[in-house]
């Protein structure tokens, strides 16, 4: 009894340590979505070019989606953008949200690095991103048929995001009515 | 060195009512602009999270300000206002999280390491305090003189 007291601290100790080793591997800068299964924020966000249509939250149900929100002044947009291309052409829906800059600067990076977009708005207050709870660019919401966000991608979608995370969601998503 | 020590002092006077808040962001109505000093400062910017909105200078803090502002400006009470907040960002941007189920750990876990390690502590000090007490038994005493007589004769 006395030498199991004894080993109590020990044994308290050895809790503490694991319980911040975990927490070491968890990136602060990762916040819960408030929006997890519930429906998206209604917004309606004009065009980034005059010619095209704009986005509305009703345009973001039906199918499963990604909103992907982003910005010519990002850098992890950049490095996302390839991926996003590539995924529009084997046919996934994205949908974008051009985040706190003037519409022509969003339109001008589309123009020069390629357009993934089914249709993109333009959120120059960036008071839509806040509705979404965004902290920063890039970040992407999978959209189920009903409109409900079903999980958040902080940070850019790197082709490993994709394969072990989204794409299994997405494929998940499409075969729920 | 005094004349270092005056400017160090000025310098910090100075930083104390240095705040990220711009004068355009401000209320014209002192009353409202206080209340919502006093919100911002309790509330987490969610980009540098070690700082509240009204202490740092970055864009998504500055459009937090701007938007608990009109919150206020609108007529929401104190309450209404972070709760807009807390409703897109979550409970995280509470300086002060609340007290609720999943935040029991939080808030007592420190006063059960405390309780736990002070329980420790007495029962150790107790023990100790007991065995000083006690009186030596017979042998007890025996090997003590022998031990002082070895010392003599050494010393």
């Amino acid at each position: 009894m006395r030498r199991a007291l004894a080993l109590l601290p020990v044994g308290l100790f050895v809790l503490v340590l694991v319980g911040f080793m975990a927490g070491l591997r968890h990136d602060p800068a990762i916040l819960p979505s408030m929006l997890i299964g519930k429906p998206l924020p209604a917004f309606a966000l004009p065009p980034l070019k005059a010619d095209q249509a704009g986005l509305a939250t009703a345009d973001l149900t039906g199918e499963p989606v990604l909103l992907n929100v982003f910005a010519s002044w990002c850098g992890p947009c950049k490095e996302e953008h390839p991926t996003l291309l590539r995924l529009q052409a084997q046919g996934v829906r994205i949908a974008g949200v051009d985040w706190k800059e003037e519409p022509a600067e969003g339109a001008r990076w589309l123009d020069e690095n390629g357009d993934p977009y089914m249709r993109a708005g333009n959120d120059r207050t960036g008071r839509a991103g806040i509705d979404l709870g965004v902290s920063g660019v890039p970040e992407t919401f999978v959209v189920d048929r009903r409109g409900r966000v079903r999980y958040r991608q902080v940070g850019a979608i790197t082709p490993e995001v994709w394969t072990q995370t989204i794409e299994p969601l997405m494929t998940r998503l499409k075969a729920e009515s | 060195m005094r004349r270092l020590a005056l400017i160090a002092a000025a310098a910090l006077a100075l930083a104390g009512s240095a705040r990220a808040v711009t004068p355009d962001e401000q209320l014209a109505d002192p009353k409202l602009e206080a209340r919502a000093r006093a919100l911002s400062q309790e509330l987490r910017c969610v980009v540098c999270q070690n700082q509240s909105i009204d202490d740092s200078a970055a864009p998504l803090a500055h459009d937090l300000r701007v938007i608990l502002r009109e919150r206020l400006a609108a007529g929401d009470s104190d309450k209404q206002a972070v709760d807009y907040l807390v409703r897109r960002y979550g409970d995280f941007v509470l300086l002060r999280p609340p007290f609720q189920a999943d935040t029991v750990a939080l808030w007592l876990g420190p006063l059960a390491v405390l309780l736990l390690g002070g329980t420790g502590a007495a029962l150790y000090m107790r023990g100790r305090a007991r065995a000083a007490e006690a009186p030596l038994s017979a042998a007890e005493e025996a090997q003590a003189a022998r031990l002082m007589a070895g010392r003599d004769e050494g010393g």
